[in-house]
């Protein structure tokens, strides 16, 4: 009886899965995809994509092809690619993806086509028109693998209401930040002075531009771990320190940019270091309950001077395996032409593209300080704010170890010292 | 003159059978009929199963990393030494996996045995009481997650704010190294001690009154009959309850990855052996390792398993 029933729930199980993979066997094979003009393309959830998306109608127009496109949450986007481009699949033609993140990963894996050819085949397209430091990061083993589409540095929201009403000036340096937030905690108890990410491998990014302004970095230039330099010491005690002694009541060490962001748009904290490319968050009155009391300032000066990071967080590439790369870089070649560039930047997506930052119209759009602080930043802007190795998410959490360390009070030298032993092991292990 | 002489073919077949060419193929389905039914399952077990599973035993062997289509040494049990001997990231999870599946199942059967006592005697209104405790189960892990961490923020989250107008200061929960897998069990038995009592429920209406009836002429309590009547009859179905609610508290994965996202939260305090080894593929991409990880975990569920069975038919007899 027993036995029966097993065999029986087995042919009924084997008779769905069959039926089902009747139907997925029904979306299209590559041969298809390619006679039909098709190009499918695969991005993430950004505000960038929000732009792209109405106007893809104007591209299928004019090339006659047909985008068929998927778009995912960031993680998702990341655990899609890794079970897809390893089983080898021909489903993703056009890919958006982090450089930083998972570009050498990709590139040693073989994922991501080499577009040398195809970038400097147009001159009206125009490949030197791109910033130095994000063609760097899309570029692996001299071989270009993607085109950037979205840049990215620290700069400082703070709350203009609040600076005003302490008698504050805008902090110039990571003294006056610290000694302004001390007073606006002290003045009104409920307002943090300071927030920021707090989650060990989501600070890590933000962390980086704290890092370099006190003169430090994850690696030295012989590739040696190094966040256990004095520098990187003070660094991961000053980040820590601000929001232990001066962030939110009852801080939780799992924020990312959502949670942070939440907490200054509430109307919760004074200072707030984070990506420029998420300024809308704060600006746009549907989302934010101050978005007309935000200010912006380049990040304020360590003991090494203002040393944010400067980097594409995304960037186009074309999957190896797709049998459509033709129609692919089509697309690319579109969706980063210099207009569109210029339409994304004035929708609030920081650009690559040189012409597009000096042009008045680029910039016409972005609140008038903040657009200073851009400048800036990108003038002495690092090209990473990451460990550059191929295990990015394991370096995170070892470097990322002291920040949480600090913040709930522990000794920021000794857990920068154990950080540096296991990333220097770390660091080997990749060298295998 | 065909007539006289038929083909040699149709003169040789078996009484029975259809003529013609299918013939010889229905003949030899007929001998292997048991085999040709069971056909599709087998292979259904064969793809859908035992091939990852073999595969996965092959990857933990071998010191796949970065992509599993890239060369890879065959480096025998080598990782499991690794794992096995990882007093950091595995031991500390196989720890949490058992404190999390332990503690969850304890409240859930106590639970929902008492709320299915509760039930157990029909009363006005009871469609509505079902049909309410039958909520949580249907919504979905993440979105159960999503929910909970928005209601447990250390900031703007209901409960604190609750717990503030009564001057409790307010709890770290989720946010907390030591409260935050305490957290996570809560949800898990919010979600699933309507499972628990609908498992339970069902055993209590299928049993005989008789000897509850006896019981009470004879003069027992009412603690007495539950404890010596009611729950060894019951027996059988709390263990079946506890194999069926175990395996998927074992597994969970959906409300801690919710709730904490990779690697467990900051200080890995919710990561169980399956966010573990999420984190080895996914983040890592470690595949050999988190294969022999996966391997481990599997066997702990096999093995907890086979003691519940075993002591399932113990009860039965």
């Amino acid at each position: 009886m027993k036995r029966r029933s097993i065999v029986k729930y087995a042919a009924v199980a084997a008779a769905m899965s069959l039926g089902l993979t009747a139907c997925s066997g029904g979306g299209g094979g590559s041969d298809q995809a390619k006679e039909s003009g098709t190009v499918r393309v695969t991005l993430a959830n950004h505000v960038w994509t929000e732009g792209i998306k109405s106007a893809i109608p104007e591209f299928e127009k004019s090339s006659g092809l047909k985008v068929e496109l998927t778009q995912l949450g960031e993680d998702q986007l990341s655990d899609q690619y890794n079970v897809k481009l390893n089983a080898g699949s021909d489903e993703i033609d056009v890919m958006m993806y982090r450089p930083l993140q998972e570009g050498k990963a990709f590139a040693k894996n073989g994922y991501l086509a080499d577009l040398t050819k195809n970038v400097s085949s147009d001159s009206g397209w125009d490949w030197k028109d791109y910033q130095e430091g994000p063609v760097k990061a899309t570029t692996v083993d001299s071989k270009v693998v993607g085109v950037p589409i979205i840049t990215e540095r620290e700069v400082l929201y703070y709350r203009k209401d609040l600076l005003q009403a302490a008698g504050l000036q805008v902090p110039k340096t990571m003294e006056e930040l610290e000694a302004a937030a001390k007073a606006i905690k002290a003045s009104s108890p409920d307002t943090a002075g300071f927030v920021a990410r707090t989650g060990k491998s989501a600070a890590v990014t933000q962390f980086s531009s704290f890092l370099y302004s006190f003169g430090g970095d994850f690696m030295d230039s012989s590739g040696k771990a190094s966040v256990n330099t004095d520098a990187a010491k003070k660094a991961y005690a000053y980040y820590g320190g601000l929001i232990r002694n001066y962030g939110p009541a009852n801080v939780s060490t799992d924020m990312s940019w959502p949670e942070a962001m939440a907490i200054f748009t509430q109307g919760g904290a004074a200072f707030y270091t984070e990506a420029d490319s998420l300024y809308k968050n704060a600006t746009d009155p549907a989302k934010s309950k101050v978005a007309d009391k935000v200010g912006f300032a380049a990040l304020p000066a360590g003991p090494a001077g203002s040393k944010p990071y400067n980097i594409p967080s995304w960037a186009l590439g074309v999957n190896q395996n797709s049998s459509n790369q033709d129609n692919a870089w089509k697309f690319i070649q579109w969706a980063t032409s210099k207009e569109r560039t210029l339409a994304a930047q004035k929708a609030g997506v920081p650009g690559p593209r040189t012409s597009v930052w000096s042009n008045p119209d680029g910039t016409s759009t972005y609140p008038k300080d903040l657009a200073e602080a851009i400048s800036a930043s990108a003038k002495n802007g690092v090209g990473h704010d990451r460990p550059e190795v191929v295990t990015v998410g394991k370096a995170r959490e070892i470097v990322g170890a002291p920040i949480v360390a600090t913040i709930t009070g522990a000794d920021a030298a000794a857990a920068a010292n154990d950080a540096q032993t296991a990333f220097q092991t770390f660091l080997d292990s990749e060298k295998k | 003159m065909s007539v006289l002489n038929p083909p040699r073919s149709a003169r040789t077949r078996r009484p029975g059978g259809p003529a013609g060419a299918g013939g010889s193929f229905s003949a030899w389905a007929n001998r292997h009929r048991k085999w040709l039914f069971a056909a599709p399952a087998m292979i259904f077990v064969g793809v859908l199963i035992v091939f990852p599973l073999a595969w996965t035993v092959y990857l933990s062997l071998t010191d796949s990393q970065g992509s599993v289509r890239a060369a890879t040494d065959f480096i025998g049990l080598q990782n499991y030494i690794t794992v096995l001997s990882d007093t950091e990231r595995f031991w500390p999870a196989v720890g949490r996996t058992l404190a999390f599946t332990g503690v969850a199942l304890a409240f859930e059967v106590v639970l929902g045995m008492g709320v299915a006592l509760l039930l157990w005697r029909p009363f006005r209104g009871e469609k509505w009481v079902r049909v309410a405790i039958l909520l949580p189960l249907v919504a979905t892990p993440v979105a159960v997650g999503m929910m909970w961490r928005l209601i447990f923020d250390p900031n703007i989250g209901f409960v604190n704010q609750l717990l503030g107008m009564v001057g409790i200061p307010p709890q770290p929960w989720l946010s907390g190294q030591d409260t935050a897998l305490g957290t996570t069990i809560f949800m898990d038995v919010w979600q699933w001690t309507p499972m628990v009592v609908l498992i339970l429920l069902a055993g209590l209406t299928s049993l005989s009154d008789e000897p509850d009836e006896a019981a009470r002429v004879d003069g027992a309590n009412a603690f007495q009959r539950f404890f010596f009547i009611t729950l060894p009859l019951m027996m059988p179905t709390v263990i079946v309850a506890i194999l069926l609610r175990g395996i998927d508290a074992l597994k969970t994965f959906d409300i801690l990855y919710a709730t904490k996202g990779k690697g467990g939260g900051s200080f890995h305090e919710v990561e169980t052996l399956n966010v573990y080894a999420y984190g080895l593929s996914f983040d890592y991409n470690q595949y050999g390792l988190s294969s022999a990880v996966l391997i481990l975990f599997f066997m702990i569920i096999i093995g907890s398993m086979w003691l519940l069975t075993m002591r399932r038919k113990a009860v039965s007899k």
